[in-house]
């Protein structure tokens, strides 16, 4: 259990795929626009991570090492098509405008790089689950960005107008270029908890150890 | 004649893939930290997607349209460029040597780029004929070149500056990227 809640903190936190290893940015810039585009793409990405993760975490004694990018892709395409099909027929609102972007799932660099990471070298249980935590990471980031980028633009919260109707949003943060630059924002905002944290763990367990040491070296420093 | 002039400025300018589809932004933030880089990544690119456009667009014409499996584009569209990627290397390798120390560590990173698989996706979204998909495979690979060679000319400038540490490294770089896509937007008032 343990070891469970740890996967899920490193997978959602420490190695957030969007904040941390900043894989799969495209439909990252191109869907945050509403709160419901994300979690619809999100829904949609984690499920296609859970299960190539688990076929490919099956198959990988089967799968020769000289072909197993190409393998990896040609089941994740068959998994991102069965999505999409699934998402024309009961969605066809979320399909209309997230567009393009749900077959493209299949070279987000996300699913790949946890097939090549993780599935390919565990066993099935594992690996489902590295798919779904790694998926709500994904989506979690995805969802602040949209959150924000909907509130600021819009003036809205999931599609509820929180302001009446003449409310005029930025504009600009809704276009491309607010996508950049909020992302990039939001990211920089996340290193600087992390580090900051860090750092406060650190120079406690320093005090605890020496504590006339570090005064020291602080007026070194100035 | 004015038709196809008018996607290619459309495809390299007002629709530029990064800056306002957002197709390729891995390859754009990994490649673009040198000038040298950037321009043989950009016309690696050029090459498979001109191929790539021409190929897919034969083989969803004559293929899949004529045994009614369209729905499977998304895994074919994604084997053909695969191989494709695949065969241009040991062609390369085999018959033009110079081009391929030139290219080569590019080729394969290109199989994952979303603009390859986008700009094939998006021809047959718009049901683009032959020569169209290809001009337009080839203008949205000249923007995304276009894009690349600015964005590490300013990125060779950043390494300079004084940036803050949270911001360091390529969030700062998606920021400047921001700010080029802003640039861009200004194409959008052409009405084509």
């Amino acid at each position: 259990m343990k070891k469970i809640l740890k996967q899920f903190s490193d997978a959602v936190v420490k190695q957030n795929p969007i904040l941390i290893q900043l894989l799969g940015m495209c439909s990252v810039l191109a869907i945050s626009t509403t709160a419901m585009n994300a979690i619809g793409m999100g829904a949609a990405v984690t499920v296609v991570l859970i299960f190539s993760n688990v076929l490919i975490s099956m198959l990988r004694k089967l799968i020769p090492n000289e072909i197993r990018i190409a393998a990896f892709i040609v089941i994740i395409s068959g998994f991102v098509t069965a999505v999409q099909l699934i998402i024309k027929a009961f969605l066809p609102s979320l399909d209309k405008s997230l567009g393009v972007f749900i077959p493209l799932i299949v070279v987000n660099c996300i699913i790949l790089a946890r097939a090549e990471a993780f599935a390919s070298k565990n066993r099935v249980l594992p690996s489902a689950l590295d798919g779904l935590f790694m998926g709500i990471g994904y989506t979690v980031a995805l969802l602040i960005l949209s959150i924000v980028r909907e509130f600021v633009g819009y003036g809205s919260f999931f599609g509820v107008k929180l302001f009446g109707n003449k409310f005029v949003g930025v504009g600009m943060l809704v276009s491309p270029p607010g996508a950049f630059i909020l992302l990039g924002i939001l990211i920089a905002a996340v290193n600087f908890v992390l580090v900051k944290s860090k750092q406060k763990k650190k120079s406690k367990a320093k005090e605890a150890e020496m504590p006339a040491e570090t005064e020291k070296e602080v007026v070194t420093n100035d | 004649m004015t038709k196809i002039l008018l996607l290619m400025l459309g495809a390299i300018l007002v629709e530029n893939f990064i800056f306002s589809r957002f197709m390729g932004i891995c390859p754009f933030m990994g490649v673009s930290e040198k000038p040298d880089t950037a321009i043989g990544m950009g016309f690696a690119v050029m090459f498979v997607m001109t191929l790539s456009s021409a190929a897919t667009s034969l083989v969803y014409d004559y293929l899949l349209v004529r045994y009614e499996l369209e729905f499977l584009s998304t895994i074919v569209f994604i084997v053909i460029i695969a191989s494709l990627v695949q065969f241009i290397e040991m062609f390369l390798k085999k018959l033009v040597p110079s081009l391929y120390s030139a290219l080569g560590i590019y080729l394969p990173l290109i199989t994952t780029n979303c603009a390859v698989l986008g700009a094939a996706l998006l021809n047959v979204e718009e049901g683009r004929g032959f020569v169209e998909s290809v001009v337009f495979g080839f203008a949205a690979a000249v923007g995304f070149t276009l894009a690349l060679v600015i964005f590490a000319g300013v990125r060779a400038r950043m390494k300079h500056t004084n940036t803050p540490k949270s911001f360091q490294g390529s969030l700062i770089a998606l920021i400047a990227a921001g700010l080029i896509a802003m640039a861009f937007a200004g194409f959008s008032g052409i009405s084509l």
